[in-house]
């Protein structure tokens, strides 16, 4: 039986992260990934690194995390571009909105700016006419995942940390992990599995969010920042059945990246004619010049959706050496390296630069 | 809306043209959807100088005076599929068709098979050239290797030479005993064994080498040169084009999107079908090059049997199962004559493209075991062919297989996928 410090299971951007920190804090670390590494919702998202500001809680965090990532400003494999955050409003309503949005942005350390029409259409000549300016999160940026997740997982390995590839986690023990070919590891053990943590905490509750995405050809120029409705909290952190939100990225090749779509009770993966339909729809609205571009590739993922939309970092309650990090939704990627740091406070018993309390998973529990 | 026929038939080639006149001879509601602005398909095609080749002539006459309804829907282009129903963009709008049953003769593409200079202008798919050629790209006066494995080699070099190419030479990678051996089984099929003779007329003076492979391509900014292995030592020829082409890899995609089971028994997978061509899906069926590399005269054959089996009548597919048997087993002849010489898998370079959509070097894959892990990592594949050239390549370099495509099938308009919608008919 080999021992560790920590056992990182699942190898997601999550998990990755918490295993480069475990590593760079001198722990002798195993990571175990059934199938490739950031190949869950790691590889499905959009990579935008954003700040959300209707959950302080998230808010925090988010905030946390993003200084972590400009450590990764300069990284060949984060692909970082600094693209920024446009936010546009439909309406005055939305509209009037911006003011509060921006003092929260700023007091949580952010940079955030209101725009007016002219200036958005500045920023965005190919937005459709009619809507009431926006708000700016300049520093904002995307990066590309799964590649991130790997040059992490590597960097771990660089410091000793052993990976366990195309094994999967059969059963938790007391301070053990069994794997599905018998192999016994022994240590402390912190689930980063996504989606898949009910199989191994379902006291832990936790509902798959199917999302649909689409990039396009190249076309250089025509789009400039992330761009998505200030609406899009709403279906983001919403609990409807099923909604969809205007959010479209500029990738660094120049293809766009278009969302996004919200699914419960749905576990296929193909790729919906009617949601994608949906999706498309709403991006027109805003976008109306994305009709005549051409199409490359559809695909769908699922978010690991906690009832609170919080995620849960700390103890599993009622359990000795057990840890979870999991359950980030839609912000998994912005979020994972605060998540990381977190995390290894509570490990090692240090005060956490925030407040660990929110996001204690024993209040699924209560 | 969706326009319903009784039966599909998507394709391009004798396979599909064959089948739209077996199910119509029934009475059956035809649609044939071809992504061509013409008739043809890859063998079939129109040749701006010479025309239509004369068998397709009269299969298209035939068509033509064919009892029932066949409606020629040409640039259809089928983009997602789902029950029966595609999702198909034209060059003006988006359809949604939807039918009874479905023959599929989505034919086959080229094996490509990287080498130090292959991306380099000038260098291009023996079958490639050929289509290019016929649609009157110029290659009057221009010096063509042509290069790879299989008769198309011969047809592609024919094609050249009528359009004005000056081909220095045919390089076949299968050695000469196996040639002969091949030639020496032709007389169980006197049609190919006529077509080998009249090519053979129109190659007169054309050096065929057996046993050689292009090495590698030569150029800065475009292609100049090969290197050439060959039994009698290595060669050097100065050329503006090379057209080379290894043989025929099946067009699966979109019997995969309708659920049909594939065969992987082979490198490149094929559609399963039984003795009346059907797939695993209920009433979708499948012709020619998609259920594995066998030729024009099985394609047409099969696309007859699937369009008897597709309208509705079984007994008369059945009738043409001998003559399947036989035209199948001259696939088998040929897959085993021009079998793949293992260096031909072993030219791409450390700093070799593999995916040019996303400029991947093959050094860049090495470690990867799957396809995904791959992509993710890589690219290799993200692009608008979405790995069908790529993927292809790395199953023929056994590195893993091709890891499939997601909808749209080609790339496709984003208001041709806000509107229609295959699954809510």
């Amino acid at each position: 039986m080999s021992h560790y410090d920590l056992i990182v299971v699942g190898a997601g951007i999550v998990g990755a992260s918490c295993a480069d920190e475990a590593t760079a804090a001198g722990l002798r670390v195993a990571i175990v990934e059934p199938g490739p590494i950031g190949g869950g919702a790691t590889a499905c998202g959009m990579g935008h690194l954003v700040a959300m500001d209707d959950d302080p809680a998230e808010l925090a965090l988010a905030r946390y995390s993003l200084r972590r990532w400009e450590d990764h400003a300069d990284l060949a494999e984060a692909e970082f571009s600094r693209c920024g955050t446009l936010w546009v409003a439909r309406n005055e309503t939305e509209a009037a909105g911006i003011a509060q949005r921006v003092a929260r942005l700023e007091a949580s350390g952010g940079e955030a700016e209101a725009v007016d029409a002219q200036a958005l259409y500045r920023l965005e000549p190919a937005l459709a006419p009619g809507l009431c300016g926006g708000m700016l999160a300049p520093r904002e940026a995307v990066v590309y995942p799964p590649r991130v997740a790997l040059h992490l997982v590597r960097r771990a390995r660089q410091r000793g940390a052993s990976l366990y590839a195309g094994r999967a986690v059969r059963r938790l023990g007391r301070a053990t992990v069994t794997l599905d070919d018998g192999t016994v590891l022994a240590g402390p053990t912190l689930v980063a599995t996504g989606c898949a943590l009910p199989e191994l905490l379902p006291q832990l509750p936790l509902r798959p969010r199917k999302g649909h995405l689409l990039i396009t050809d190249r076309y250089p120029g025509l789009l400039h920042h992330q761009v998505l409705e200030l609406g899009y909290a709403s279906s983001a952190h919403g609990t409807a059945g099923s909604s969809v939100a205007f959010n479209v990225q500029p990738r660094p090749t120049g293809q766009i990246l278009i969302g996004s779509s919200r699914e419960f009770d749905v576990t296929d993966p193909a790729v919906s004619g009617p949601m994608l339909q949906r999706m498309l729809q709403r991006a027109f609205d805003f976008m109306p010049a994305l009709r005549g571009l051409q199409a490359i590739r559809a695909w769908t993922g699922f978010r690991p959706t906690t009832p609170d939309g919080r995620p849960y970092l700390g103890a599993v309650p009622d359990s000795t050496d057990l840890w979870v990090a999991a359950g980030h939704e839609g912000l998994g990627v912005t979020t994972a390296l605060g998540s990381a740091r977190l995390m290894l406070d509570l490990l090692q018993g240090r005060p956490p630069a925030i407040d660990p309390a929110p996001y204690a998973p024993a209040r699924a529990l209560a | 809306m969706t326009e319903r026929y009784d039966v599909l038939v998507v394709g391009a080639g004798p396979a599909r043209v064959a089948a739209a006149r077996a199910a119509a001879s029934h009475g059956a509601r035809v649609g044939l959807l071809d992504a061509q602005a013409r008739h043809g398909g890859q063998v079939w095609r129109h040749d701006v100088l010479h025309g239509t080749p004369r068998p397709a002539r009269i299969a298209f006459d035939l068509l033509a005076r064919t009892r029932g309804h066949v409606e020629w829907l040409p640039q259809h282009q089928v983009i997602s599929a789902d029950h029966r129903t595609l999702l198909v963009e034209t060059p003006r709008a988006a359809v949604r068709l939807s039918c009874g049953s479905m023959v599929l003769a989505t034919g086959a593409r080229e094996l490509l098979l990287p080498f130090p200079g292959w991306t380099l202008p000038g260098v291009t798919g023996a079958g490639g050239i050929q289509a290019l050629a016929k649609q009157g790209w110029p290659v009057r006066g221009k010096r063509v290797v042509v290069a790879g494995s299989g008769p198309l080699l011969l047809a592609a070099a024919a094609t050249l030479r009528r359009h004005g190419a000056r081909v220095l030479g045919i390089c076949e990678q299968a050695p000469a005993a196996a040639v002969a051996a091949f030639a020496m089984q032709l007389w169980r099929w006197p049609a190919r064994a006529v077509q080998a003779a009249v090519l053979r007329t129109r190659l007169a003076g054309i050096p065929y080498r057996c046993g050689s492979f292009v090495r590698m391509a030569h150029g800065r900014d475009a292609l100049c040169g090969v290197d050439v292995d060959d039994p009698h030592g290595p060669l050097h020829i100065p050329c503006d084009l090379l057209a080379v082409g290894y043989g025929l890899v099946p067009n699966v995609e979109l019997a995969s999107m309708l659920g049909c089971a594939l065969d992987h028994t082979r490198i490149h997978p094929c559609v399963r079908v039984d003795t009346l061509l059907r797939t695993s899906t209920a009433n979708v069926y499948a012709a020619g090059e998609s259920c594995g590399i066998a030729g024009l005269a099985a394609a047409r054959i099969e696309g007859s049997m699937a369009g008897h089996a597709a309208a509705g009548f079984p007994a008369a597919a059945t009738a043409l199962l001998p003559s399947r048997q036989r035209a199948r087993r001259f696939a088998d002849l040929l897959a085993q004559h021009f079998a793949l010489d293992a260096r031909t898998r072993t030219l791409a370079g450390a700093d070799t493209i593999i995916c040019r959509c996303e400029d991947v070097t093959l050094a860049a894959l090495d470690g990867f075991t799957d396809a995904r892990a791959a992509r993710l990592a890589t690219r290799c594949g993200m692009g608008a062919c979405q790995g069908r050239i790529c993927g292809t390549t790395l199953a023929e370099l056994d590195r893993f297989p091709h890891g499939g495509t997601r909808p749209p099938l080609f790339p496709a308009r984003l208001a041709t996928l806000a509107t229609g919608d295959p699954s809510t008919p």
